[in-house]
């Protein structure tokens, strides 16, 4: 299922980046994910974090933020593990337009953010491939 | 003699140019009551009849004309004569992105060009002369301008317009150019890139440039006649009044002389509108003494400046007028194009931008830059890069298409943009402009 990412503008200037972070970090907000986007002005701030809505509300204050719904899919630990997610999304005609991986604990493993052209129908052919994927309750866990 | 396109009108008496201005005022004022409502509405308003004014010692009862008033009555509210009459117009950008449209007699356009022709003749060009013109040619006055000029003085003229710099160069040095006109940043640009390319300045045959449209400094001027070997003049004009030839420095480089017999200029207080004594620094202000299709009577140019009647080592009589000092305005002239502050929050708020933005403009290698910075708002905010970069670009092409030149727009977190209290801090100009 989509778990909510935050999306946030984050100007290419020295110290915005920084700033951003800090905000979140006093708040004893823990990322899980991370990925940055970046062009010569301005960079787009990907996060998962353990507190998406407290998260979303402090960096509201500094910049723009939305939420965005991805799919985090679970990889095993071995090769073609990642070409096998693809190629279920790709046979599905589902667009992927970003991704990046992660690794939580031992216990919960390694997986990849997508973001994709039709989230429900992610959804449904990853879970009927039998995928696994994490939930919102998961990312307040692991 | 030498140097003078018209020696007789350039080198009158004061007597002479006097009588021609008194002349000429009385018969203009009364076509413009005549045939321009807007401006006889204006006169109505003010009380005066065509009648009052007798001599240029009247023209100070007459009521002035600024932009906003070009923008109300255009497209053809200020129109002297029947469009019948008419073969040409010019235009230059307004304040909120109506532009201003004049319009020309086939009359109108030969006394322009005499004027260009002056400029010419003034720093050495005969029909020997191969007078490149780099000017834009179109709506912008500079090309038509000159290249007019250049055909009246007889002279090999390359209308090449903007751009271009490598053919630039491969004309200016295969046909032996021996006149430059073109903006005093494009000709520093063609001397960098002539020295890029291996060629000394005494490589090529110029002998003269004519440059206007921006202002400039006489640094800049020592630089250009250093990297491209010749002697540089300063041009300047504005569309309202037909375009580049208002007035031209001789070939002694001392200030321009303002072609009196076709334009009254005046210098006034730009707070007050009264007119001040000659010499004193303040807004120029043009009268047109001749023109028929856009006859402007005290047309506020917003350039600051100084008029002298000083006799000229040049043997010209006409009235000295040094180079703008600064505007009274926020008018920014950006690679020789007329922009507004105005026009750009127009676009943005087009566009959905919100109006809180800042104009950064510099001079890299001779070149100015136009940088827009502008709060993004959530509503146009995408997570996906390219969405947003496809804005940025979308709100550059809204930008060139009003402002007729292509800038940099920066997207920033909204808030981040600095609000003064008070006056907000719209433009930052980081180019020395005045000496």
């Amino acid at each position: 299922m989509a778990i909510k990412q935050l999306s946030v503008f984050v100007e290419n200037k020295q110290g915005k980046l920084v700033d951003t972070v800090r905000t979140i970090s006093e708040a004893g907000i823990n990322i899980r994910a991370m990925s940055i986007a970046d062009t010569k002005d301005f960079g787009i701030l990907r996060l998962i974090v353990s507190d998406t809505d407290k998260a979303c509300g402090l960096l509201s204050d500094m910049s723009i933020v939305t939420k965005t719904d991805v799919i985090a899919v679970k990889m095993d630990d071995k090769a073609g593990a990642l070409c096998n997610i693809l190629t279920v999304l790709s046979d599905a005609g589902i667009n992927v337009e970003y991704m990046y991986a992660f690794t939580a604990s031992a216990e919960f493993g390694a997986y990849v953010v997508v973001r994709v052209d039709d989230v429900a129908g992610a959804e449904k052919v990853l879970a009927d491939k039998g995928l696994a994927t994490l939930s919102v309750e998961d990312i307040a866990k692991i | 003699m030498a140097n003078y396109f018209q020696p007789e009108i350039e080198t009158a008496s004061r007597e002479e140019i006097l009588r021609i201005q008194n002349e000429k005022i009385v018969k203009q004022v009364k076509h413009v009551y005549e045939n321009v409502a807007y401006y006889r509405n204006l006169m109505d308003e003010k009380g005066v009849k065509p009648e009052d004014i007798k001599s240029v010692d009247d023209i100070k009862k007459l009521p002035f004309l600024t932009k906003s008033d070009l923008r109300d009555a255009y497209p053809y509210g200020l129109l002297g004569t029947d469009l019948k009459n008419c073969v040409r117009i010019q235009s230059t950008s307004g304040t909120t992105g109506k532009r201003v449209v004049a319009f020309y007699t086939q009359a109108d356009i030969d006394l322009w060009e005499e004027c260009c022709a002056r400029a010419i003749v003034a720093v050495g060009g005969t029909n020997e002369d191969v007078c490149q013109v780099c000017y834009g040619y179109g709506l912008f006055t500079g090309g038509p301008g000159l290249n007019g000029g250049s055909h009246k003085v007889g002279c090999l003229t390359l209308p090449m317009s903007s751009g271009n710099t490598d053919r630039q160069i491969q004309f200016m040095m295969d046909l032996g150019a021996t006149i430059l006109c073109c903006t005093p940043s494009y000709a520093a640009y063609i001397g960098e890139s002539l020295a890029e390319k291996g060629y000394k300045p005494e490589d090529n045959k110029l002998k003269a440039g004519i440059f206007g449209a921006e202002p400039w400094t006489e640094e800049m001027r020592r630089s250009i006649e250093k990297s491209l070997g010749i002697k540089a003049y300063d041009i300047y004009g504005l569309t309202e009044t037909s375009g580049p030839g208002v007035s031209s420095e001789p070939g002694e480089q001392t200030p321009a002389h303002a072609n009196e017999d076709h334009v009254y200029p005046e210098i006034i207080d730009p707070d007050t509108g009264e007119v001040l004594p000659e010499g004193e620094k303040g807004e120029l202000v043009f009268t047109s003494l001749d023109k028929e299709a856009f006859p402007l009577l005290r047309y506020r140019t917003r350039d600051i400046c100084v008029l002298t009647r000083k006799k000229c080592s040049c043997g010209r009589t006409h009235v000295k007028m040094s180079k703008p000092m600064g505007r009274s305005d926020d008018m920014l002239i950006i690679r020789g194009v007329n922009v507004f502050p105005s026009q750009i929050e127009t676009v943005l708020l087009n566009e959905g931008y919100s109006p809180n933005y800042q104009i950064v403009v510099d001079r890299v290698k001779n070149n100015d830059t136009l940088d827009i910075y502008v709060e993004l708002t959530p509503e146009q905010f995408s997570d996906k890069v390219a969405e947003i970069q496809a804005k940025e670009k979308a709100l550059e092409g809204a930008m060139r298409t009003m402002l007729g030149i292509g800038p940099k727009v920066h997207l920033a977190a909204p808030k981040t943009i600095v609000r003064s209290e008070g006056k907000a801090v719209r433009v930052i100009d980081n180019r020395k402009l005045h000496d």
